[in-house]
């Protein structure tokens, strides 16, 4: 009903089109238009004489669906990489010694935009503290957390008024991410949100972390929470990886019924993409970096993807 | 276990312990550990051929222990306790005339005469970052570090080195440029010593010159140089830095003559292959690659699980010629024929399908070119 309607509305509007190149175009193109919906009628036609003989539907390719095989891609019976695992930087938060505990911080002289959202991330992250940053050097602030028994730093850093980008950094000798964020909206933004998010531990889901470096960035995530998320709460930080982009949402969910679960957006939303991770705490000229994004490397093939 | 050792070629450390061999032509990676005993105490920091031949490879860990690895027996013949985990890690391993010289990173340099408990101790200063052994002049060794300049030591003479290098002039603003010495590599053929330095510099050293600071400086990139070789046959240094960036200097005028691509995280272990023009790289993104240096290409990629601390290249030809195509194309020569032309075909014949048989063996590890024919099956 809609394309017979626009139809009508261009068909019109052609013939009053004085330029003969521009009237040319959109004639072609309704051409293209009706030529679309009669092949569309045609093939399903076709497949409804055929019945139960007709071939199955073709799955339309995906760049997901293609997507070329890693072979860094953790096998879950892998005795070696359980090992790895078991025994790498966050073996202490994953064996219970450790509870998380953040740091947020921003660049120097930050906006407002950043401050609100880094004040949104306090409280969506549970025992989270904000700090102004003040020009102080990370590498002297690194040792002062320690002390403190902070497990975690995170650097908001601004651009143009903007958030772009955010370190990462564990403490006290664990990895540095450090990730170009962008697309962020803040709570005002969002359309139809809930209340603020209560003081309750949020569940975590990560989403399609398949490779040995989407491992490690899955248990970075992970050790951001605590342990035991509480269910009274009903809020959910949600991790999703699809093309190496990661996109985080907050939400907070209810059970309708057994089947079905009604979920408002709350807090902020952005998304994150991995430009290197680092071994050892932040430390950008004479640390050594576990993986570093390559632009021109990356571009040869569009299917292949490292998280 | 002894045939898969019998056909590695490559020997990689790693950082949860396991020595890996790699067979390049039947492209499969093996691992020689026992799996129920390991601890991240026994990461492999130094590994070193034990013998002229390469039939023993000594694995150094980070408590202190020196395991030797039998290739020809595929197991772990002697452990030898060679200090604690106190004194450091493990920068060198080097053997002469059956003793093992052992440096750690606080400095102290030991050799371990086979039998006697007692060792000649050398204090090469603090902050070792790497001990070389010069291969023609086996008891020449050279040490480095941080604010530890380049030198070189005589074992016969262990109070004070025969070179001790001096630092560069101040710069342009009269300040004292810093010192880091990374690794270090001796020129075959002359008395040279080229190093890589923390600051992005490659040097090279001319014990006998009169003068003790560098002949040459050369510098690549903005960060630190972790590794460095020297190919056969060439005046020309391969380096390897902390962002996964290869190039290939020369060292007539210290300029870049290219760069290797593909890695993605740092260069922990780079060695070139004594006879061909080959260069193996491991690192912190978890693999092991051979780079061709003539054309620069990719020649195979082994995904090897756990973050790789040191390799080891044998000097046997690495590439396809497996025993079993040698001894059969013989055997057809041996049957003898008179007609050229018949010979010609049946031995091609015989080579297509041997090579056919030889890419269909079962892979744990995908060389280039078995990752174009996953692709053409997933299609």
């Amino acid at each position: 009903m809609k394309n017979v309607a626009a139809m009508e509305r261009s068909r019109l509007c052609v013939s009053e089109i004085k330029n003969k190149q521009r009237r040319h175009l959109m004639f072609m193109k309704l051409k293209q238009e009706k030529r679309k919906v009669a092949m569309k009628k045609k093939k399903k036609k076709e497949r409804d004489a055929l019945g139960d003989k007709a071939p199955p539907k073709e799955v339309p390719k995906t760049i997901e669906n293609q997507r070329v095989y890693d072979e860094t891609t953790v096998n879950p019976e892998d005795e070696e990489v359980a090992f790895d695992e078991g025994t790498d930087e966050f073996s202490a938060y994953f064996n219970r010694l450790t509870n998380p505990k953040v740091l947020i911080t921003t660049s120097d002289r930050p906006r407002g935009r950043t401050v609100r959202f880094c004040n949104q991330l306090a409280t969506v992250i549970p025992d989270a503290h904000v700090y102004y940053r003040r020009g102080l050097a990370l590498k002297k602030v690194i040792p002062q957390c320690i002390a403190r028994g902070f497990t975690y730093l995170m650097v908001i850093n601004e651009d143009r008024k903007v958030p772009n980008g955010m370190v990462l950094c564990h403490l006290p000798d664990g990895p540095t991410a450090h990730f170009k964020v962008s697309s962020v909206r803040l709570r005002k933004e969002m359309k139809r949100r809930g209340k603020d998010p209560t003081e309750h531990s949020p569940e975590v889901i990560l989403n399609n972390f398949t490779t040995r470096l989407g491992h490690s960035m899955g248990r970075l995530f992970a050790a951001l929470f605590p342990h035991d998320p509480q269910f009274v709460g009903r809020q959910v930080a949600t991790f999703h990886n699809q093309r190496d982009f990661i996109f985080f949402r907050f939400h907070r969910y209810i059970f309708k019924n057994e089947q079905r679960v009604g979920i408002q957006e709350l807090g902020p939303r952005f998304t994150l993409k991995l430009r290197s991770l680092q071994k050892g705490t932040f430390d950008s000229k004479f640390g050594e970096y576990e993986w570093v994004l390559k632009r021109h490397e990356n571009d040869v093939c569009r299917r292949r993807f490292n998280l | 276990m002894a045939d898969k050792s019998q056909v590695c070629s490559v020997w990689v450390g790693s950082e949860t312990g396991i020595l890996k061999g790699v067979s390049l032509s039947k492209k499969q990676a093996f691992n020689f550990c026992e799996m129920s005993c390991l601890s991240r105490d026994q990461e492999v920091c130094v590994l070193g051929w034990g013998d002229e031949h390469e039939t023993e490879v000594l694995v150094g860990s980070v408590n202190g222990t020196v395991k030797t690895f039998s290739t020809e027996k595929g197991i772990f013949t002697e452990t030898r306790q060679c200090g604690e985990s106190t004194q450091g890690r493990f920068t060198g391993i080097a053997v002469t005339d059956s003793a093992l010289i052992t440096c750690v990173e606080t400095g102290l340099l030991r050799v371990w005469k086979e039998g006697s408990t007692d060792t000649v101790e050398i204090n090469a200063g603090t902050n070792v970052c790497r001990m070389r052994q010069n291969p023609s002049q086996r008891n020449q060794v050279a040490t480095g570090g941080k604010e530890n300049g380049l030198k070189v030591w005589d074992l016969e003479r262990p109070e004070t080195p025969i070179f001790t290098s001096k630092n560069v002039r101040n710069d342009w603003l009269d300040l004292r440029v810093p010192e880091w010495v990374r690794d270090m590599s001796f020129i075959p053929d002359s008395d040279k010593i080229v190093t890589c330095t923390g600051h992005h510099q490659v040097r090279v050293y001319d014990p006998a010159s009169p003068q003790r600071r560098p002949v040459l400086e050369a510098h690549f990139g903005e960060y630190p140089l972790t590794a460095l070789s020297l190919p056969a046959n060439q005046d020309s240094v391969v380096v390897g830095n902390t962002h996964g960036e290869l190039a290939i200097l020369d060292l007539r005028k210290g300029l870049v003559r290219g760069c290797l691509k593909g890695l993605a995280g740092g260069v922990r272990g780079l060695q070139c292959h004594p006879s061909l023009p080959l260069v193996a790289t491991c690192g912190l993104d978890r693999f092991l690659r051979v780079h061709s240096l003539e054309d620069r290409s990719l020649q195979h990629k082994v995904y090897l699980k756990s973050r790789l601390n040191c390799v080891l290249l044998s000097s046997k030809d690495l590439e396809l010629s497996s025993s079993a195509v040698t001894g059969d194309v013989e055997e057809v020569k041996e049957e003898g024929g008179e007609v050229d032309e018949v010979w010609d075909t049946m031995e091609m014949i015989n080579d297509q399908a041997k090579k056919r048989a030889t890419d269909e063996e079962e892979a744990v590890v995908t060389g280039v070119e078995k990752t174009t024919k996953k692709r053409k099956v997933v299609k």
